[in-house]
């Protein structure tokens, strides 16, 4: 079987995510890293695909050019085209990171492919399907491809483990025609802080409503300083003003997989749980002890989070020294 | 200028989601539905154009089972014009691009200058078929939208993705937008909105009388749901109460190192 896969890269950096795909490819090319090739799409990447030399892939496909610098989903739904044109892939992965989910849908439909989206488990004996969360993440959907046509798939980040693997990881350079008649990227914003994504995040401290202003936040940030988490919130929070919106963890906002979320007064609403629920594990800090975010807890501990916090952020701090 | 609306029917977000005896698919006696909550933004987005741009017609289409006219009068009751139903009879087992492909003939049919979509519907958590019928059509598409400025035929589009990074766009009309919860805030549907929406012209379609194949898109299905599962119960976990907080959340740090291993 001869498996693509998209190693997605922003500000040139690749996306760790993307050595897990390799890795689940190159699994299910049973080993052999002349069946796996990368892509990576950009401007001035060639020299990234050093970087996944010895993931178990030996080509990998560069798709670079000044039009690609930033995304735009016609440019490198062409540029995959063309990886699939000469690569002639039974199956492309990639993961289920906004630009990939974005990237595969639209791929799916030019290359008439069947799209299983943002998986959590695979079968990796040729790849006939896998499982994925639905109805935000109350179940889990056992899905399949059916036909014979190309398969393509994104997994979601955190949840298989990059291993390494021989594989040489030569760059073959690819020529991509870009048309930016239709749609243009104008600019790339940066976001207020360089912290890891939420939905990549391995560690995640969240505020609720209790946090009762934005200010108050600091406390979060200040402790998730010291344990390198990323700080997210609870609708009510995002919806009083206390946090934007990009932090909200949950049906409506993101589903996040880290190996600890610490959720701060927030009462465990299914729509929060919803896109917690499959942390690793779980601690809550909160007043009242019937809070249903206890249910899922592994840790809870019944106490004002103001007063616990700054302790805990000590504790943390004696414990990493 | 006409703006069409893709909605699609999903549970409740409170709804308890139960799994069928023989695991193959998902109860749906006493399930309460709704508009899909991102559809709702598509819908209040579709209504701001409409307001700017005083000849403008918006249409809300779906294609799905008859409960789902419910859905888009509640849309018409927000204040849309028109509903279009594409019966899903025969072919309720779609996949995301079968889907796609039936409403691209829907849109090919109403040749609109904008079309609205929820980011992502609640149920299937995919962000597929908007994105994919934009294709279909060779179209344009911009998903996860977060602010939408139209001016004569192009639009400047706002997207966001991870860290807070936002992606801006110029985007040539016809186009796809798929909607993002900070887009705006959807306005409630008032009493006479709800009246009047019963008396809005309505098409009931089948997938055949839009000049979409039915046996192709039968055929062309690649992706099927095999059997659903419940994600395995969590133990419970350990509560502290009725302690000094300094003694439960030291406890609590060194079982995250020695007993959980997190840190
Ligand atoms: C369609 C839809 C989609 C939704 N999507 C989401 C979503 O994506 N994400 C989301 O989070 N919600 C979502 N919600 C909202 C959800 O239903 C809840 O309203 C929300 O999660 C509640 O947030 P909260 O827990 O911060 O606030 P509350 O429910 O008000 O809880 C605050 C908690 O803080 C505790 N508390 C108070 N003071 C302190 C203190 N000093 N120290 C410690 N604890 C304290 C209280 O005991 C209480 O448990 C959605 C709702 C709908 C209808
Ligand atoms: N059956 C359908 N009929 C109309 N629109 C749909 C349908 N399915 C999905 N959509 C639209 O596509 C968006 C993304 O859905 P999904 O791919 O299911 O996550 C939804 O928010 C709807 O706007």
């Amino acid at each position: 079987m001869k498996v693509l896969v998209f190693l997605e890269q922003r500000d040139g950096k690749l996306k760790s995510s993307a050595l897990e795909a390799l890795t689940v490819a190159n699994k299910m090319a049973k080993g052999e890293a002349t069946n796996v090739a990368g892509l990576i799409i950009g401007d001035n990447v060639a020299a990234l695909a050093a970087e996944v030399k010895d993931y178990g892939a030996d080509t990998v496909f560069t798709a670079n050019s000044d039009g690609l610098g930033k995304y735009n989903v016609l440019g490198y739904t062409a540029a995959v085209k063309a990886a699939c044109d000469e690569f002639k892939p039974d199956v492309v992965l990639g993961i289920a990171s906004p630009m990939g989910r974005d990237l595969f849908a639209r791929c799916a439909a030019r290359l008439d492919a069947g799209l299983l989206t943002d998986l959590v488990d695979i079968d990796f004996n040729g790849f006939s399907g896998g499982v994925k969360p639905m109805y935000a993440g109350k179940v889990l959907a056992n899905v399949k491809f059916s036909g014979s046509g190309l398969k393509m798939a994104t997994l979601r980040p955190n949840v298989f483990a990059a291993e390494s693997s021989t594989g040489a990881a030569v760059a073959k350079q690819l020529n991509v025609t870009i048309d930016d008649s239709k749609i243009k990227t104008l600019e790339i914003k940066k976001g207020k802080s360089d912290k890891v994504d939420l939905t990549e995040a391995s560690v995640i401290i969240s505020g609720g409503r209790a946090m009762g202003d934005a200010s108050k936040f600091e406390i979060l940030h200040s402790c998730a300083e010291v344990i390198g988490a990323s700080v997210g919130a609870s609708r009510a929070a995002v919806d009083a003003g206390y946090a934007p919106h990009d932090m909200q963890v949950g049906q409506t906002g993101k589903t996040v997989n880290p190996q600890l979320y610490i959720a701060c007064g927030i009462s465990g609403a299914i729509q929060h749980m919803a896109g917690m629920r499959t942390s690793k594990v779980i601690v809550a800090i909160n007043t009242d002890p019937d809070a249903p975010i206890f249910s899922v807890a592994d840790y809870g501990i019944v106490a004002d989070l103001f007063e616990a916090v700054p302790i805990m952020q000590e504790k943390f701090k004696e414990l990493l020294k | 200028m006409k703006v069409l609306v893709l909605l699609k029917q999903t549970p409740d977000t409170e709804a308890k989601i139960q799994i069928s005896s023989d695991s193959k698919n998902i109860e749906t006696a006493g399930m309460k539905y709704i508009v899909n909550p991102y559809d709702e933004f598509a819908i209040e987005e579709a209504l701001q154009i409409k307001a700017k741009n005083g000849d403008c017609e918006v249409v809300i289409a779906s294609f799905g089972n008859a409960d789902t006219k419910d859905r888009i009068l509640k849309g018409l009751a927000m204040g849309a014009d028109r509903g279009l139903l594409i019966n899903n009879e025969g072919v309720e087992n779609a996949d995301s691009l079968a889907i796609a492909k039936i409403l691209a003939g829907a849109i090919k049919s109403e040749s609109p200058d904008i079309v609205l979509c929820g980011k992502q519907g609640i149920d299937d958590d995919n962000m597929h078929v908007g994105v994919m019928t934009a294709e279909l059509l060779d179209w344009a598409h911009v998903n996860v939208v977060t602010k939408l400025e139209v001016s004569g035929d192009t639009a400047k589009v706002e997207r966001e993705v991870e860290s807070g990074q936002v992606e801006v766009y110029e985007v040539k009309l016809p186009a796809l937008f798929g909607a993002h919860k900070s887009l705006n805030t959807p306005r409630y549907a008032s009493l006479p909105g709800i009246m009047k929406a019963k008396k809005k012209p309505f098409d009931n379609k089948t997938v055949g009388d839009i000049g979409v194949d039915l046996n192709d898109v039968k055929a062309s299905i690649k992706t099927s749901v095999e059997s659903y599962s419940y994600p395995a119960e969590k133990p419970a976990g350990k509560l502290f109460k009725d302690q000094p907080v300094e003694a439960m959340v030291a406890e609590v740090v060194k079982l995250l190192r020695e007993e959980a291993k997190v840190i």
